[in-house]
């Protein structure tokens, strides 16, 4: 008995991974981060972040600015020193704050998993067997190894492998899926995860996993420990943000020594540090800096929304810059049956008494190609569907030795099969197989299609009554979203079992840009190395044991939650849906957590230009007045000039932090595109923003009486 | 006016694109030795160094070995200046230069900086300036071009170990490329009137003698003051001029080609034998940016798809121009000042520029020399407005990207393709990729040393400089164009360009160590990064282009790049600049 696969709906455009779990900022995160935020300011847990870090140290600088002054040392006024003081802190705190945000809402998603993970009491058995001696336990002593027993109503304690009986299991709490699946020795249904529940039957199932590390282990130790995993984009673009965090200390460190020439020139005071610190926190990239761990965390979080638990997050970087698809055609491409589409009469039989035929020898044949031809059948020629018990109509089912089924009915023996079973058939009764009918099947199988030839055999002659063209039917949409996924930049590549000739009709219908047909887990391997040697990054799904190499060997590998235990470790990604269509949702994931990062560092370095013109013309008001002439903004005073700068650039973390989270859109859209409406939206927009809420926060602060 | 420059500046760029077209293929061939004459002429020089040119360097041996050309070139131009008075070619009898100045000059002209704090004519004798400057003028620029071949080669190559052969790489550039244009060059100069000869200086009498205002001095030297404090001058009457003479012209085209800027007079291209006419002036400017021009297309061969270097000549050319039209406009509207003591607006700026070349070509040879590392000038930068003098500033600060110095300026420019990418890379939802090889974190990590390193030298020289009484003792003007002088100082020799603000004196030892610091790791902090960024490079595999790929040959890439290199620079320059010619801008104008 073959287990029911989850179905999957036609896929039309975007798939909903948008429907997320959680708001995007959900009150009930807003308190832990809130709290977070403050755990936070642990020297040891600033210095993580070396953007953020600078600003924790000029913070503390200024409060000592502060206190000095209070002592009666002022180098600035104490009312402007105290106000930046507190923004300044403020800057940091927003920042922990969207990082404590984005992993309380990974944390939650992770205890949901959790949940399923209760110790639970196990039955251990002494020996691979049923009727072996049972022994209670608890699942958390479980060692690798250990046999168990799991009856119908038990919790599976641990992840194993059934090394004998079947059961039908409840994974819902893993998957979401309320559908049960089946469960057995042997093959590619052979594994069961730990927290899930056998509804019927038994199995005795060896322990493949020491406590703590299951899967389920796994998931949540990797969804928390998201933050402390730098990946490696992530580690060279926080290299370019130390980088520019030093051109900044270096251009406010000399701009001292250059004002206090300045002042000794031109009269005046030399710049105070609170300034100096100021424009210096204003200036680094403390939006991106701020908001990148942030976005890391999210986008495990968007995976986890979709369904989908990525075991490393080096695979959800790699997704993004995926070259090439390999999309299994069953399930994925085709809806996963062939169905009847026509009926080709023999010379001298119509196609009434074909289609008639047909129907009868399908009646009793409940495969989903049995189905379709009885529902083609009422659709062509309003054939109702009869009852065989009525007819007295007796069934033969199809066997391995004879490859064909039908039925026998009124002296009548209608038989449906394979070109030559039926062939065989018909010339050992004395009937001929017409050059025609041949021509028939021969055209079908170019086609791509299965041609299925039905045969009559009454009183003592047989005949060929035609062909039933069986076709795999592709998707709808589908094409489309290839054609979306080539003007990405993606090639898909189907991979199937049938031979050349069906995978190449179903490929050219489909519009995949190319097929690996026959399919073996061997040529499946040479593929992926053969695209990876040209440079390619490759990713697929996968099930079954025989899959795992090339999962290994895939740069993004998704294991469906369905497959086996041996696919699971070999990917990098377990879809819990086990939906073959995912790969296309897990690249878009990929690429929005890419564009994300790129929008904020874009957007965070094109604000400096904004806060230079207000800040520069205050921060020299009294050695060269002139300078106001850069104040284009027409700010009020030199002090809320640079506070309002300071307030800014701190808001604008708090604004961007659901961008951070939920992410970039990502549109299938060629590269050109993209790259013209992201500049312009976070390059040109990041020029101009900063100009009117820095203007408009000086005039809060004058309405307030504040400047 | 307006209509010159136009013209100018079109024919110009014309015959430059015209020009560095052809070139860049040949320079593609001459590096990748595919001419048969190659091998006849090389073979000599491979038997007598006992360079095997087939034995590929990883970047760290070429590293080392131009390093340690470089340093061998300090010590011997070191060595040379310091002998000069017991050594032949010496008509006037010059004496050893003093240790400091000479230190300076060592590092100067192996840097291909040029940066002179000494008057040639009166200091150099004729062997240093041949055997020494000279010779250095070809070296530097050689070790230039051999390292942005190094770095093409890097992206060209694919699972590479190797980076190509530095002394097979350094001798093409001399012998196949710089020898025989600067040939070319020195004798198109000579026919327009530029000196060349081995002749001690001459004294002649003036057309028109002149009198001039001379301070009075006591015995100890010190100017004598009035009652009121002022200096007290005295009227004389000058009737005769020392003329010096030397080999200019064949020292003059390797001057503009290999963008050293190493005048043999102190007045550089403003003086007549270096510079005579309007024909000469067109032909020092092409020389100047020639060969950075065709590298960008030399760099599109190599890499198999012209495209990419027309994108990076195009990137370059609309930052020049930008440049060249801010100048312009800088230089053509009156120094108010001058306005009022009664000088007609409508001349524009005309102080420190030569009458026979005007606003139009003083403004392009200005922009020209301070895009590229050359630092020749035909009219004093000193001189120039405000903004006018910022652009120059600007471009050097820039890293000399616009074009650039001969290798520098391209190697400089693909740095910042580089950050272009990586940071748009990220926008498309790629991880960034150039020219299809992949950003990683080793690639940004020696992009930003080497971009850092001349803002640092820049920034905390110029601020050491202003807080210091040796940094301040030089300096002629106080208040904010001082601070613009000791500014363009740094930028131009940590920039290697190598021009001067002239109202610094800074032949002193302060300046002079300082600024010789400045204009080492100027060049050789950039140079080590971007040799193992192409060894980084070389080693990754390509990965295909695809519709997904970014594209670094359009129009958007072309904006995006000249974006990526204004923002940055103006980011870390702003502050510096506001204090500088911005505020003398917004002083001299009155503006508030």
């Amino acid at each position: 008995m073959k287990p029911e696969k989850p179905q999957t709906p036609d896929i039309v455009g975007i798939p909903p991974h948008h429907k997320r779990a959680f708001g995007l900022v959900d009150a009930r995160f807003v308190k832990p981060a809130l709290l977070g935020a403050l755990t936070r300011l642990d020297p040891r847990e600033q210095a993580k972040n070396p953007v953020m870090f600078v600003v924790f140290l000029g913070s503390l600088f200024t409060t000592a600015l502060f206190f000095i002054g209070l002592a009666g040392t002022l180098d600035a006024p104490l009312s402007f020193i105290g106000a930046t003081t507190l923004w300044l802190w403020f800057t940091v705190l927003f920042a922990n704050f969207a990082e404590a945000l984005a992993e309380g809402r990974s944390r939650a998603q992770a205890a949901s998993l959790r949940a399923a993970k209760k110790s639970v009491v196990a039955k251990k058995l002494s020996a691979p067997r049923r009727d072996a001696g049972i022994t209670l336990t608890t699942s958390t002593e479980l060692q690798k190894g250990d046999v168990v027993l799991v009856e119908a109503g038990d919790i599976v304690p641990g992840d194993g492998t059934v090394l004998d009986g079947i059961a039908s299991v409840d994974e819902s709490a893993i998957t979401g899926e309320s559908a049960p699946v089946i469960r057995e020795s042997g093959g590619d249904f052979s594994s069961v995860t730990g927290g899930t529940r056998v509804l019927s039957d038994w199995v005795v199932v060896e322990v493949t996993a020491n406590p703590g590390e299951a899967f389920l282990d796994r998931m949540i130790a990797m969804v928390e420990g998201a933050r402390r995993q730098k990946t490696p984009n992530e580690i060279a673009l926080t290299v370019l943000l130390v980088a520019m965090t030093l051109v900044f200390l270096l251009a406010c460190a000399t701009l001292y020594p250059f004002s206090l020439y300045a002042a000794r020139a031109a009269g005046g005071a030399p710049t105070s540090l609170t300034v100096l610190v100021a424009l210096l926190v204003c200036l680094i990239p403390t939006t991106i800096g701020g908001l990148l761990s942030a976005i890391g965390v999210a986008g495990m979080g968007r995976l986890m929304s979709a369904n989908v638990i990525a075991t490393s997050g080096r695979a959800i970087e790699a997704a993004g810059d995926v070259d090439v698809l390999l999309l299994d055609k069953t399930g994925t491409i085709t809806l996963g049956n062939r169905q009847a589409t026509r009926f080709l009469p023999a010379p001298g039989v119509s196609d009434a008494e074909l289609a008639n035929a047909a129907q009868l020898a399908s009646l009793a044949d409940e495969t989903p190609e049995g189905r379709s031809i009885v529902v083609l059948a009422k659709e062509r020629f309003n054939l109702r569907e009869r009852q065989l018990e009525e007819m007295h109509a007796h069934f033969v089912p199809f066997t391995a030795q004879t490859r064909m089924s039908g039925v026998d009915v009124d002296g009548r023996q209608l038989r449906k099969g394979a070109a030559d079973a039926i062939r065989q058939q018909v010339l050992e009764h004395g009937g001929a197989f017409p050059g025609e009918v041949g021509a028939l099947v021969d055209a079908v199988a170019k086609q791509g299609s299965t041609p299925l030839v039905v045969s009559e055999l009454a009183s003592g002659r047989a005949r060929v009554l035609g062909v039933v063209e069986l076709k795999d039917i592709v998707k709808g949409g589908i094409r489309e979203r290839f054609a979306e996924l080539r003007r990405m930049g993606i090639r898909t590549v189907m991979v199937t079992g049938d031979n050349r000739l069906t995978a190449a009709a179903i490929a050219a219908e489909a519009g995949v840009d190319d097929f690996l047909a026959e399919a073996t887990p061997e040529a499946k391997l040479k593929l992926i190395r053969a695209h990876q040697a040209e440079g390619r990054l490759v990713a697929m799904t996968g099930d079954g044991t025989n899959d795992a190499p090339a999962l290994a060997q895939a740069d993004v590998a998704v294991a469906m939650n369905t497959g086996t235990q041996a696919a699971k470790e070999a990917g990098n990604m377990v879809d819990l849906d086990s939906s073959p269509t995912k790969l296309i949702e897990i690249v878009a994931i990929g690429k929005e957590m890419l564009m994300t990062r790129g929008a904020l560092t874009t957007f965070s370095l094109a604000n400096d230009i904004a806060k230079y013109f207000a800040i520069l013309p205050a921060a020299f008001a009294t050695t060269y007045p002139q300078l106001g002439a850069l104040n284009v903004m027409a700010l009020a005073t030199p002090a809320s000039a640079i506070l309002s700068a300071v307030i800014f650039n701190a808001l604008v973390i708090v604004a961007l932090i659901p961008l951070a989270l939920g992410g970039v859109r990502y549109r299938p859209d060629s590269a050109e595109k993209l790259l013209r409406r992201n500049l312009f939206v976070y390059g040109v927009g990041g020029l101009i923003v900063p100009f009117a809420g820095i203007k408009l926060i000086d005039l809060a602060l004058v309405a307030l009486g504040w400047a | 006016m307006k209509d010159t420059m136009l013209l100018q500046s079109a024919v110009y760029l014309g015959l430059l694109t015209l020009l560095a077209w052809p070139l860049g293929a040949y320079m593609k061939k001459l590096f990748e030795g595919e001419y048969r004459w190659q091998a006849r002429l090389e073979a000599p020089v491979w038997r007598a160094f006992g360079v095997s040119p087939g034995d590929e360097m990883p970047w760290p041996r070429y590293a080392l070995g131009l390093v340690a050309f470089n340093a061998l070139g300090v010590l011997f131009l070191y060595a040379l200046q310091r002998l000069q008075g017991v050594l032949p070619l010496n008509p006037q009898d010059f004496s050893a230069i003093p240790p400091d100045s000479a230190f300076n000059t060592a590092i100067s002209f192996v840097s291909n900086t040029n940066w002179q704090g000494y008057a040639g004519e009166t200091t150099m004798s004729h062997l240093t300036q041949m055997l020494g400057l000279t010779v250095q003028n070809f070296l530097s620029a050689a070790s230039g071009i051999a390292v942005a071949i190094a770095l093409i080669r890097g992206f060209a190559r694919r699972e590479a170990q190797a980076i190509g052969n530095v002394w097979v790489d350094l001798t093409r550039a001399t012998l196949g490329l710089l020898l025989p244009l600067a040939t070319v060059i020195a004798l198109m100069l000579a026919s327009q009137g530029v000196i060349q000869n081995l002749a001690a200086s001459v004294t002649v009498p003036l057309v028109e003698p002149l009198v001039v205002k001379e301070a009075v001095v006591d015995a100890a030297g010190a100017p004598q003051k009035d009652g009121a404090g002022r200096a007290v001058t005295r009227d004389r009457t000058v009737a005769e001029q020392t003329l010096a003479q030397g080999p200019v012209a064949s020292q003059e085209a390797i001057k503009m080609l290999g963008t050293n800027g190493g005048g043999f007079f102190n007045a550089n291209s403003a003086h007549p034998y270096e510079n005579p006419n309007a024909v000469s002036n067109l032909i020092e400017m092409l020389a100047i940016l020639l060969i950075p021009a065709a590298l960008c297309f030399a760099f599109g061969r190599m890499v198999g798809d012209a495209r990419q270097g027309v994108a990076i000549f195009a990137a370059m050319t609309v930052l020049f121009v930008g440049m060249l039209a801010t100048l312009y406009w800088a230089e053509s509207s009156a120094n108010p000042s001058l306005t009022a003591l009664g000088v007609d607006p409508g001349l524009g700026n005309m102080e420190g520029k030569e009458a026979r070349f005007g606003i139009a070509a003083s403004s392009l040879f200005a922009t020209i020399t301070t895009a590229a590392s050359c630092g020749a000038v035909n009219a004093m930068h000193d001189s120039l407005m405000p903004i006018g003098g910022m652009v120059t500033m600007l471009q050097m600060q820039l890293g000399e990207v616009v074009f650039g110095g001969v290798g520098s300026g391209f190697y400089g420019m693909l740095l910042f393709a580089v950050v272009a990418v990586f940071v748009a890379g990220l926008m498309i939802g790629r991880t960034p990729e150039y020219l299809g090889k992949k950003i990683g974190s080793f690639e940004i990590r020696m992009v930003m040393i080497a971009l850092l390193a001349t803002p640092f030298l820049v920034l905390l020289g110029s601020a050491i400089a202003v807080v210091s009484d040796a940094g301040l003792a030089g300096l002629a003007n106080p208040g904010a164009h001082g601070f613009s002088e000791i500014l363009y100082a740094f930028s131009s020799a940590a920039n290697n360009n190598g021009s001067a603000f002239a109202g610094l004196s800074a032949n002193t030892p302060f300046y002079n160590t300082l600024l010789g610091l400045a204009m080492w790791f100027g060049r050789f902090a950039i140079i080590v990064p971007v040799l193992a960024l192409s060894g980084s490079l070389a080693a990754r595999r390509a990965v295909p282009v695809t519709s997904g790929t970014l594209a670094t040959h359009t129009p958007l890439f072309v904006v995006l790049l000249v974006g990526a290199v204004a923002v940055l620079g103006a980011l870390t320059y702003l502050p510096a600049l506001a204090l500088g010619p911005v505020v003398e801008h917004l002083s001299l104008f009155g503006i508030r």
